[in-house]
């Protein structure tokens, strides 16, 4: 029994050519937020705070798809959208189609500590983000050169482009940002000495998805779940993890199957479509894990008995 | 493998002072549903046809809370939402927020076959659904005098909180609402306060679907409905089945004793081999269901 905290920044096709500048940025970010989280739990603060303390950083960083840096709409607009849930209570809250609110995962926890409600989305969730005072940017805030780039180019292929997919490649093409060009969800878990379990989750959503799309991270049981056996955080194709409940069904396989927080991790990711899932989950207990079935996946790890471990590749760690 | 069953639900939580005579419409209306999804079944449709048809059925008739008949928002306004799952490939659609489309449940319908997405809400839906070309209809067309007295009476109490909430995509069908009916914030509520409409069929080559519908509540209590989402409710009973072996009542009395907590709901369910289940914690659930062999039942109390 101890603490631990995970944290990613998206999975997806994350290409091992990867240019070192741009992964360098990223790891920073990771091994900060990281630090951060570990300095909270350290200071006894709660799982809860913790998971949005660290969520909240991910969001303000402009490389990962969430808060600013999201990646918008076909109509070139921003919808962003998280969930924080709390593992012994089952508490939790949910937004939508956030606009202008700075940090959604902030606003999420609103939604579950003041509102009867779990779930708040689009004009309704802005009218209760200025009613609660949040802070609110100019929907500009969120809009990345890269991102404006990253819709042009999907918009010329015709498609909605999934968390981390390559760019597309044409000889009189220049890449924009070769191999960081989507970036994904970002998320959190974490526990403390005495077995609270917390989870969060902010999104972006797709390049190019349509306007109104609700993806997996909102979705309580899909990208978002934590009880009292575990928190858990995924991210990849939203709709493969809203279809596979993903994050519930590590949760239900421990307190069904009796199986434990890796093989509970390792049977959900395996069994669901080659491509699509990543998660990171931590148990009661102080365990961690982070399997993945995509190309990749920014993620990062830290238990109280001093192990430390950050990766994007799968096979770079125990997982 | 066993033949085809079909489930139906008007709601969890009713009225134990319902007026006979709308009880009666009730269960007429439930029994109408179910011999529409029978004698689909028996012509060989398939699972997600038969539940569409039936959820169809339901948000045109103004008796139950969705479609025409939905309970009305504070600016005495509909919106409404509705989900399905084709239980082979667990394609699923869900849609939130409509306001013009006439069967909500065909536009969560195209959402799972010709979008990218499982969820689309709002504007960005109903865009969806011009586009689609999907029968759409005045707001006015969804509003019943029942609702328009409904919100009367809860305006005059000062107790409405308006309805932004959006619901769980893809689920199984279950539905949730109101402990006690007599009461509703407070008032005195003698018409349907149920929330929910569902249908979930097996068909006879073993194909699971499952559709639910709804015009929220028009009032907020608690939340019952977000007892079912805290729950993940309908994947329990699945994950019940999968991961623990329980038969499908075990499973589906699993999670209304341990899943709910305080919240109040109910649930309907069919499994693969041909059998059908329900299990309520509230006053009532307006059900039907009926299997190949014969069995066909429909009622509101315990």
């Amino acid at each position: 029994m101890g603490w631990a905290i995970a944290l990613h920044g998206g999975a997806g096709d994350i290409p091992r050519s990867l240019p070192l500048e741009r992964r360098e940025t990223r790891e920073a970010a990771i091994r900060h937020c990281l630090q951060i989280g570990v300095d909270a739990l350290k200071a006894h603060r709660s799982p809860l705070d913790v998971v949005e303390v660290v969520v909240r950083e991910l969001e303000n960083h402009p490389h990962f798809n969430a808060g600013r840096g999201s990646v918008l709409t076909s109509n070139g607009t921003v919808e962003m959208e998280a969930c924080i849930m709390d593992g012994n209570t089952k508490r939790c809250g949910a937004v939508s189609g956030l606009i202008t609110v700075k940090n959604p995962i902030s606003l999420a926890r609103l939604v579950m500590e003041k509102t009867p409600h779990i779930y708040l989305g689009f004009d309704g969730a802005e009218a209760f983000a200025r009613e609660q005072g949040v802070e609110m940017v100019d929907s500009t805030h969120f809009i990345t050169p890269e991102n404006i780039e990253r819709l042009k180019q999907a918009k010329k292929a015709n498609r909605v482009q999934l968390d981390y997919t390559q760019p597309i490649k044409k000889v009189d093409e220049i890449p924009v940002s070769d191999g960081d060009s989507q970036i994904g969800t970002v998320g959190c878990v974490a526990v403390d000495g005495h077995g609270n379990l917390a989870t969060a989750t902010s999104t972006g959503g797709f390049v190019n998805k349509m306007v109104g799309r609700i993806g997996d991270t909102p979705i309580v049981g899909a990208g978002t779940y934590a009880n009292n056996f575990c928190a858990v955080s995924a991210t990849g194709k939203g709709e493969a993890i809203i279809r596979g409940t993903i994050a519930r069904d590590v949760a239900a396989l421990m307190e069904y199957k009796g199986l434990s927080l890796k093989d509970a991790a390792k049977y959900v990711v395996e069994g669901a479509p080659s491509g699509t899932t990543g998660l990171i989950a931590v148990s009661a207990k102080g365990e961690v894990t982070m399997p993945l079935n995509t190309s990749g996946m920014y993620r990062a790890c830290a238990t109280e008995d001093g192990y430390t471990e950050m990766a994007i590749w799968p096979g770079e760690t125990c997982d | 493998m066993g033949g085809w069953a079909i489930a139906v639900h008007g709601g969890a939580g009713v009225d134990p002072n319902l007026p006979q005579e709308r009880q009666e419409e009730a269960k007429q209306l439930l029994t109408r549903c179910l011999n529409l999804g029978i004698s689909s079944l028996r012509s060989s449709s398939s699972a997600i046809d038969v539940v569409e048809l039936v959820v169809r059925e339901l948000e045109s008739d103004p008796l139950f809370n969705s479609g025409r008949g939905s309970a009305l928002t504070e600016n005495g306004t509909v919106e409404m939402e509705a989900s399905i799952m084709d239980g082979s490939g667990r394609r699923c659609g869900a849609v939130s927020g409509i306001t013009t489309v006439k069967n909500p449940i065909s536009l969560a319908r195209l959402v799972m076959e010709k979008s990218p997405h499982s969820y689309l809400a709002f504007s960005g839906a109903e865009a969806f659904a011009k586009q689609q070309g999907v029968e759409t209809v005045d707001n006015n067309y969804f509003i019943t005098e029942d609702n328009i007295g409904m919100l009367k009476l809860a305006k005059e109490a000062n107790s409405i909180m308006f309805d932004y909430r959006i619901p769980l995509a893809g689920s199984e069908s279950c539905s949730a609402v109101v402990e006690s009916p007599i009461q509703m914030n407070g008032l005195p509520i003698s018409v349907y306060a149920p929330e929910t409409v569902g249908c979930v069929v097996v068909d006879s080559e073993g194909r699971c679907a499952a559709a639910t519908s709804t015009g929220g509540l028009m009032n907020k209590m608690t939340g019952e409905g977000e007892a079912i989402i805290r729950g993940t409710l309908a994947r329990d009973v699945a994950a019940l089945m999968e991961y623990k072996g329980l038969n499908l009542q075990e499973a589906v009395d699993y999670v209304i004793k341990k899943r709910l907590d305080n919240g109040k709901a109910g649930l309907i369910a069919v499994s693969n081999n041909g059998e059908v289940a329900y299990g309520f914690n509230s006053v009532g659930m307006f059900r039907g269901c009926a299997t190949e062999d014969g069995f066909m039942d429909v009622s509101i109390w315990e």
